[in-house]
């Protein structure tokens, strides 16, 4: 999967829930049988999955957001991860 | 029982517990399948009347101020309720992840399409009720016409097509066309669940409760059918646990995330909870959820590991399982403290060997004449428990 082209389009899974939770200080992903609290990195990429933003879009708002650079790698693993979790699925 | 052995006050102090982060909503008893043979409480005809609208939605606002976010509506057959899209609409506003658990009877076109605009999230369409259902699906061709219009328009509406079915002794040996049938249907996540032995279960259990030759076989075909639709179902395989060494962590303790409110307003810690003797479970007509929750001696009666007994008391693994299911271990061994007896530490674990025992005996002398027969067994699908989890989820 670390082979993802730039071009993808993540979005969350059909019936999972990206919000942001005060109580929780923290993004969770929602669906049917628990949920997933995720750290802060994880949110922010997540959050930025709308099916509308390619791969590499997702990683250059991120950058310019934080102020970083060379988060390609580390973004692409974890749509990677996200993908295989069904956390996330490619839009055309 | 008595004799419990007052916890040691250093033990007591509960940690201070964390929002209810799961609510169940049980929205109704009624159901037009006419399946009083539920995990219902077997009592269930003697509760009171169901909680008007208003009221439904004052509980959705308090527990969400508090942190509630998944939101389970359930019953009985939680279409039954007229309110169902005013509560959904609620929820959605207030920012609940919202599953219907329902039989699909009363799903219509135009249901589906007001509960999808009130924000519903997902459903869950299962066979929550009696083996009559079951033998209908299996072979009247009405009853599946039904379910798979249901499963359209599930589909068409979005939805991932989840469907629960609940195993016994008397449906195991179907698993296969089981799962032929959800697959016609179109499912893409199958959850079969072996029946939990409380409520009208538990009255049924010398029924129900499969031999371990029955479940080996039924994973088996399970597993074969898993490989051939690889990809395009994912098919879970709940094994009753009475067949376990451990018990289950029985969502992460009493108290401790999951709060569940019965028709007629009751709360309770765990959805079989108003079988557990001394817990005076407090309603939500007199009281609001924040107090019923941080407050109530029914939520802190099992928060912590003050009110555990030996073996859990010392054991390594007491903040693993915490102890297993109290329902079970008051039914087994009629001490709701007592360790859960599916625990094989467990100096009463043999009641849960004897039962499964005579399960094997049951399984090869086939059911007696006249056994099982009619008695219309048993069910309502019920999660053993509901993991909500931190880093990972526990399935998909
Ligand atoms: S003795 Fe109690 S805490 Fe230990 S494994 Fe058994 S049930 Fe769990
Ligand atoms: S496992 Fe938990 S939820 Fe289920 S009956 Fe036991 S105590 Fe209740």
């Amino acid at each position: 999967m670390s082979d993802l082209p730039d071009t993808v389009k993540p979005a969350i899974s059909q019936g999972l829930k990206l919000q942001w939770e005060p109580a929780q200080d923290a993004h969770v992903l929602l669906y049917p049988e628990g949920m997933v609290k995720l750290n802060s990195s994880a949110g922010a990429i997540m959050s930025r999955c709308d099916g509308a933003r390619t791969l590499a879009e997702i990683v250059a708002d991120l950058e310019h957001s934080y102020g970083l650079s060379g988060l390609a790698a580390d973004v692409r693993a974890f749509v990677a991860l996200a993908l295989q979790k069904h956390w996330l699925e490619l839009r055309e | 029982m008595s004799g419990a052995v007052p916890a040691s006050p250093v033990q007591t102090a509960a940690p201070s517990p964390g929002p209810p982060l799961w609510l169940l909503l049980e929205l109704t008893y009624r159901c037009p399948l006419h399946c009083v043979f539920c995990y219902n409480p077997t009592d269930f005809a003697r509760t009171g009347a169901e909680l008007p609208t208003a009221e439904w939605l004052r509980v959705l606002r308090e527990a969400r101020a508090l942190g509630a976010v998944q939101l389970g509506l359930s019953g009985g057959e939680p279409l039954v309720r007229e309110d169902l899209e005013a509560i959904v609409a609620e929820a959605h506003a207030l920012g609940f992840y919202i599953n219907l658990i329902t039989s699909g009877v009363g799903l219509t076109r135009a249901r589906i399409a007001a509960l999808k605009d009130a924000g519903l999230d997902h459903i869950q369409l299962s066979f929550q009720d009696s083996t009559r259902e079951m033998n209908d699906f299996l072979s009247s061709t009405r009853t599946f016409e039904l379910k798979s219009q249901v499963a359209a328009l599930i589909r068409e509406f979005g939805y991932p097509m989840v469907l629960n079915v609940v195993l016994h002794r008397l449906n195991i040996d179907h698993v296969g066309e089981i799962l032929e049938m959800a697959e016609a249907l179109g499912a893409q996540y199958v959850e079969l669940a072996n029946t939990q032995y409380y409520g009208w279960a538990w009255l049924n259990r010398a029924h129900l409760l499969p031999s371990r030759a029955q479940l080996e076989r039924a994973e088996a075909v399970t597993q074969r059918f898993r490989e051939r639709v690889a990809g395009r179902m994912q098919i879970y395989f709940v094994v009753p646990d009475y067949f376990e060494r451990r018990p289950k962590a029985c969502m992460n303790g009493l108290g401790s995330v999951f709060l569940a409110i019965a028709p007629d307003g009751i709360a309770m810690p765990c959805h079989a909870a108003r079988m557990l003797p001394g817990l005076e479970l407090p309603s939500v007509r007199a009281a609001d959820i924040r107090s019923i929750w941080y407050d109530s001696a029914a939520f802190n009666r099992f928060r912590g590991e003050g009110w555990m007994k030996e073996p859990c008391r010392s054991c390594p693994e007491r903040g693993k399982d915490f102890g297993g299911c109290r329902c079970q271990a008051y039914l087994l061994t009629g001490d709701p403290d007592n360790t859960d007896p599916v625990c094989e530490l467990s100096p009463q674990h043999a009641l849960v060997t004897a039962a499964v025992e005579r399960a094997e005996r049951a399984g090869r002398e086939g059911p007696g004449p006249g056994a099982a027969r009619e008695q219309v067994l048993v069910f309502r699908d019920h999660r053993r428990s509901i993991p909500v989890v931190t880093e990972v989820p526990a399935r998909r």
